[in-house]
């Protein structure tokens, strides 16, 4: 191998085949524009392309392909949500994430782990019943485990968390999942541009232009456009693009911090999340422990983390993984979160004819990955906002009308 | 670790501080639309926002002007600017 990179790298003429192709110059009109270059923004032109035949579409990247959030989370796949609409919703997902490597002929790396997020209290406990309760009812693999089944199933782990915040119990969710988050955003864009889908990259909007109520073409920093339809998919920068247009939409952007150890033996082949700890971990397939927190506390438009962060993390992870002391963080690193206030998305049309909103992404949106797609690819074609997604609409807050997921995000905001 | 300037008191860790969010003024007479304008929609794009933030050392509060793409401190609000008069609501019979 090093021969052989020695050699590549001493020719004056690649003939690898490219990943992606590269950049053309913009045409004037796409039937469909995609800002936002991420998972969710490849997946739709994916499934645009494929199940609705609509091809003359732009995705629009300001930095890289799946360089945002796609590239930031935790990379966990699940479905043990709160609200009936909400397990409907991420189910459906985690059925299109079991196929994904068949579609895209590409090695994801989606590994079926089973998840457990940990009660350290009774009102923990209680949202874990009521959560399996929920769950069940919708078809789910999810149920309540005690003490001596997580024991069994993550030896390692100090469920007295040294005495202070014992394990209660926990909800086990048997097909919560890891995936490999880059190859997902490049299964996608292969797969959409081999569809005829084009990918600018390094092409940030600048304006979306209307008349009247009615979206006809967005301005870029590298030329304008034509459009009747513009998909808004850039989750922490949302607030930005909806500025340009006045809509006026209730999510905050906090950053969520996230860091990855030195890669060590494999000890843990499950997902673990404490809610009162404020973490989650899963080991990687290259060994490293892939660990989050919450969100930071005040609003901010930044990807910049802080020490604050992993000196709070290693506190909280040391209480369940005190052997841990000894190990290195390798790599942290922060995203933009944008939140709403019931902790589920936003979705589908907007007061503007022909601009899509997908955001509210917050720190669940990686999971949402192929369902997102697909909604927003079949409400864009049809401009009618599809079923799965009617709960999560822009105009359920003017109508007093929320989700009410909080208690199922994976930890206390 | 990470500091905030407060222009009152100096650059403290910002572990001391609880931050409450956004200052804003609820509407005094609205319809239903701008109630819930006002309760849950954001000026959300990056910029200056006035903010409550509380010292838990010293039990003050103090409403700062923030950057939020910055991170800066760029001003000590006066409470008598965010001062507002409550609203007369109508208690239904």
């Amino acid at each position: 191998m090093p021969w052989r990179l020695l050699k590549f790298g001493l020719q004056s003429e690649h003939n690898e085949p490219r990943f992606f192709p590269e950049s053309k110059p913009l045409k004037s009109h796409y039937d469909v524009v995609i800002i936002g270059g991420g998972g969710h923004g490849m997946a739709c032109a994916y499934y645009l392309a494929k199940e609705h035949g609509i091809t003359n579409v732009a995705v629009l990247e300001q930095g890289y392909i799946g360089g945002g959030n796609t590239g930031r989370n935790t990379t966990i796949v699940r479905s043990n949500y709160l609200t009936p609409e909400g397990v409907k919703f991420y189910d459906t997902s985690v059925k299109l994430f079991e196929d994904l490597a068949d579609d895209f002929d590409l090695n994801i790396f989606y590994s079926t782990r089973g998840h457990f997020t940990l009660a350290h209290t009774d009102s923990a406990l209680r949202t874990m019943r009521w959560r399996a309760e929920v769950n069940k009812h919708q078809g789910i693999d999810s149920e309540v485990v005690g003490r001596e089944e997580i024991a069994k199933e993550v030896p390692y782990m100090d469920l007295d968390c040294n005495g202070h915040a014992p394990v209660m119990g926990a909800l086990y969710h048997a097909p919560g999942s890891v995936a490999r988050h880059d190859a997902v955003a490049w299964g996608y864009a292969r797969g959409a541009y081999n569809r005829g889908v084009e990918i600018h990259q390094k092409t940030r909007v600048t304006a979306i232009r209307t008349q009247g109520d009615k979206v006809v073409g967005v301005d870029t920093d590298r030329g304008q456009i034509s459009c009747n339809k513009v998909i808004s998919m850039v989750a922490g920068s949302t607030p930005r693009i909806t500025e340009m247009l006045g809509i006026r939409t209730p999510i905050e952007i906090f950053p969520l911090q996230a860091c990855v150890s030195e890669p060590v033996k494999p000890f843990m082949d499950t997902i673990v999340v404490s809610g009162s700890l404020h973490v989650y971990v899963s080991q990687s397939s290259r060994g490293e422990l892939v660990m989050g927190a919450s969100v930071d506390p005040s609003v901010l438009h930044s990807t910049r983390s802080s020490f604050d962060f992993v000196e709070g993390l290693a506190d909280q992870m040391l209480d369940l993984f005190p052997f841990m002391s000894r190990m290195k963080v390798m790599r942290q690193w922060a995203g933009m979160s944008d939140i709403t206030p019931d902790f589920a998305p936003i979705m589908g049309k907007t007061p503007i004819d022909g601009f899509y909103l997908d955001a509210g992404w917050g720190t669940w949106g990686f999971k949402a990955t192929p369902v997102s797609g697909k909604t927003m690819a079949w409400t864009v074609a049809n401009d009618k906002t599809h079923e799965l997604i009617e709960p999560f609409r822009l105009s359920r807050f003017a109508d007093f009308d929320l989700v009410g997921e909080k208690g199922a995000a994976s930890v206390g905001h | 670790m990470k500091l905030l300037d407060c222009p009152d008191i100096g650059k403290r860790p910002i572990s001391e501080f609880d931050y409450l969010g956004e200052i804003r003024i609820p509407p005094s007479d609205a319809d239903e639309a701008t109630w819930a304008d006002y309760v849950f929609n954001r000026d959300n794009a990056p910029g200056v926002l006035r903010e409550r933030w509380y010292h838990r050392p010293t039990g003050r509060w103090f409403i700062l002007e923030r950057n939020t793409l910055t991170d800066e401190v760029v001003g000590l609000v006066d409470p008598a600017d965010v001062r507002y008069k409550e609203p007369n609501y109508e208690v239904p019979a």
